[in-house]
């Protein structure tokens, strides 16, 4: 075991990967000379040349849809794009054709490529830089959408992505990239894609997150558990399948749910995980649904504002003792 | 604007002089180069080509006749007065070359090497079609063929084509990749962004404009600030050729020569065929934008009826000749219309079988009025 940074583990992963197969090459703006804005690239150039690890100009529609038609002809590109954000120049690519050309065509041909990109709010960014706009793309059938909170999950996630035969997009996050956590030694592990995961068991309140929120949601549950609340945290790992039945089963067995989510409130990814606990656990739930999400505002530059807007470990616990009073459980 | 002019108004001799025109002449019109006429053919090629123009009018004017009769859904284009420009495209391409259009697509997909069968029933939206009913009209795809798809947002196929060409350049492979768009589309993001990386990457791809001077009822005139088009890709350093689109042997000798210059040069270039749309935009468009006068032009500038006058008056094509051909592509037509007709269409059973091409746990296979969770 050894305890690595989300950033070095996406880059170790993606080393390995490119050492397994030729056909796997990167793509984006920054990331051979420049090393990549967040440096998940570093070195990877010096190692595998020009031809394989490709500078892009700044042409995301451009170098996405040359991502898919390469991936069409078998390669496999990982694409990076700087931030989520700029993914709105590509969205035609990614979603008219990325995710259909499988199905449009009948099966013939797919497309296995790698879309990976950090969102998050945090960094006094402002509003265009700090969006989480992944359910644009949890969305969509045909893509395939990873969200890891860890570097394990980073990790086994970015290798069952490059060796998946369908587009994926691989949700990384500006404040995770620094987080620690262990890696098993020369770890293969290839993720499941389509599963949630149950990364801490507790019996009084289910706290559903992903991302960043998944990471926030551990830290708030072992705070709580000093109070005696035992919350079971749900990390989605996977926006598009989505394993409900992992949110549903756990909500059965506590009776209440509160869903962190770093996106806005109004029809974001919490809406659907909210919908589908009522679906699934309606008989089983003892108090509403809470959803912690993001005000619903561009975010703005100055920090207290920002601070403000953002869901927090406080905003969360809040959310979570409240949910424990309604329902009649001792709250510490 | 003197050279949009002269293609449209002129009917003389067409050809870029194919091999023969040195590097000197890049970027410029091809319309006053060196005729390779009818009289240098053999005339078995000429039928053959006469023959494979034929079949585009035939096919198309039966799909539209499908298509009033609701056999045939959703936006339906046809290649009806691009036949030369098809044909003359096709006919420079390898067998190993790769091939991306837009949705004015059944003609590339025939003569790319697609049965008319499978493409009438895709047409018809049959399990037989050459996407099993999955694409219809603006769809056509075979990988057998090496057709890479047709794409029905416009300027979508730019990007994927270039990166196809990337692919081939990757492995050092020597086929190339033939990308044909609209005029309309030269003035979407996407087709300036291809250009770019084409040029950058030095990749093996030709951009065939056919610019039948409309998209949908826009001029060139009125959508591109550069209306010549061939001109387009100068920014980016990328060689441009116009050539007569109604001419089949002079797109194909265009075509060919930029074809093997992308081939051996791993360069890509734009050629720009002008031909004129002899109906509307899709078959439901009775195009009324269209004065009288645009309409008599359309007609007099038939590059089917002005290729059999040609062959008639060269004595290649006699009456009997006529009348074979005639009839074995009104057959073969007959004979596609038929089996799309007769091709069982996908059974709901299918619905979830193209979603994803990697298995994956906690897809949903619910249909409409199904519970999310159903126990
Ligand atoms: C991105 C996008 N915008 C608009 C349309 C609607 N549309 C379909 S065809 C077309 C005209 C394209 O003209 P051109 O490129 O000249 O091709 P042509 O139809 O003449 O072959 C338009 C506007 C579309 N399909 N996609
Ligand atoms: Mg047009």
């Amino acid at each position: 075991m050894s305890v690595i940074t989300y950033r070095q583990a996406l880059r170790d992963t993606l080393r390995a990967e490119m050492l397994r197969d030729d056909n796997v090459l990167l793509l984006g703006e920054e990331i051979g000379l420049f090393e990549g804005s967040y440096k998940i690239t570093e070195g990877l150039l010096n190692e595998f040349g020009e031809k394989r690890v490709r500078d892009t100009p700044i042409s995301e529609e451009g170098f996405v849809g040359a991502a898919v038609g390469a991936a069409m002809m078998g390669l496999r590109p990982v694409v990076e794009l700087m931030t989520i954000n700029f993914s709105l120049i590509a969205i035609d690519q990614i979603i008219n054709h990325a995710a259909k050309i499988y199905g449009m065509f009948g099966g013939q041909t797919s497309v296995p490529m790698v879309i990976r990109t950090p969102g998050g709010g945090g960094q006094q960014l402002g509003a265009t830089h700090s969006q989480n706009i992944e359910l644009f793309y949890a969305f969509v059938p045909g893509l395939k959408v990873l969200a890891p909170s860890t570097p394990a999950d980073a990790a086994a996630m970015l290798r069952a992505a490059i060796r998946d035969d369908d587009p994926v997009m691989l949700l990384e996050n500006l404040g995770l990239y620094n987080s620690k956590g262990e890696v098993p030694d020369g770890d293969e592990s290839v993720a499941e894609i389509g599963r949630a995961a149950v990364t801490r068991e507790g019996g009084d309140i289910t706290l559903i997150g992903y991302s960043r929120m998944a990471a926030v949601g551990r830290q708030v549950a072992e705070q709580l558990a000093e109070e005696d609340i035992s919350v079971e945290v749900v990390d989605l790992r996977s926006l598009r399948p989505l394993d409900r039945q992992t949110v549903v089963d756990s909500v059965r067995k506590t009776g209440c749910a509160v869903i962190a989510e770093d996106d806005w409130l109004t029809y974001g990814i919490g809406a659907e995980i909210a919908a589908s606990i009522q679906e699934g656990a309606f008989d089983y739930l003892d108090a509403p649904v809470r959803r912690v999400a993001m005000a619903e505002v561009p975010l703005p530059y100055a920090k207290p504002l920002e601070n403000a807007a953002l869901p927090s470990a406080e905003s969360i616990t809040t959310a979570v003792k409240e949910t424990l009073s309604a329902v009649g459980k001792r709250v510490g | 604007m003197a050279d949009t002019a002269k293609a449209k108004g002129g009917g003389t001799a067409r050809s870029t002089g194919g091999r023969r025109r040195s590097r000197k002449d890049s970027t410029t019109s091809a319309t006053g180069g060196t005729t390779s006429g009818v009289a240098d053919e053999k005339p078995d090629v000429l039928l053959d080509y006469y023959r494979r123009m034929l079949l585009v009018r035939r096919f198309e004017e039966r799909t539209g006749q499908a298509y009033t009769q609701a056999r045939i859904g959703g936006y339906c284009h046809l290649n009806l007065g691009e036949e030369a420009t098809v044909v003359g495209l096709m006919e420079s391409l390898q067998e190993r070359d790769y091939l991306y259009t837009n949705y004015r697509d059944h003609g590339y997909a025939i003569h790319k090497g697609m049965s008319p069968r499978r493409v009438m029933a895709e047409l018809y939206g049959r399990t037989d079609g050459v996407a099993k009913g999955w694409g219809g009209s603006m769809h056509m795809y075979d990988t057998q063929t090496r057709m890479l798809g047709g794409y029905g947002i416009v300027g979508g196929q730019l990007p994927l084509a270039t990166g196809a060409a990337l692919a081939v350049s990757y492995r050092g492979g020597d086929e190339i990749v033939m990308c044909q768009l609209g005029d309309g589309t030269t003035n979407i993001g996407a087709w300036h962004e291809a250009l770019n990386l084409a040029s950058l990457w030095n990749l093996p791809i030709v951009y065939a404009i056919v610019n039948n001077f409309t998209g949908m009822g826009t001029t060139v005139e009125k959508s591109s600030a550069e209306p010549d088009l061939y001109k387009r890709g100068s920014a980016y350093r990328i060689e441009g050729v116009r050539v007569d689109g109604r001419d089949v042997l002079a797109v194909r000798d265009a075509a060919v020569d930029l074809v093997e210059k992308a081939r051996s040069e791993q360069r890509p270039y734009i050629l720009e065929c002008t031909s004129y749309r002899l109906k509307g935009h899709s078959v439901v468009d009775p195009a009324k934008y269209r004065t009288e006068e645009q309409v008599a032009q359309a007609r007099a500038n038939d590059p089917l009826a002005a290729f059999e006058d040609q062959l008639e008056k060269a004595g290649v094509l006699t009456e009997d000749k006529k009348k074979e051909i005639a009839d074995s592509v009104k057959d073969e037509v007959a004979d596609a219309a038929d089996f799309a007709e007769n091709s069982p269409p996908p059974d709901v059973s299918t619905l979830f079988d193209y979603t994803y091409a990697t298995p994956v746990a906690n897809e949903s296979r619910r249909m409409p009025a199904d519970p999310v969770f159903a126990e």
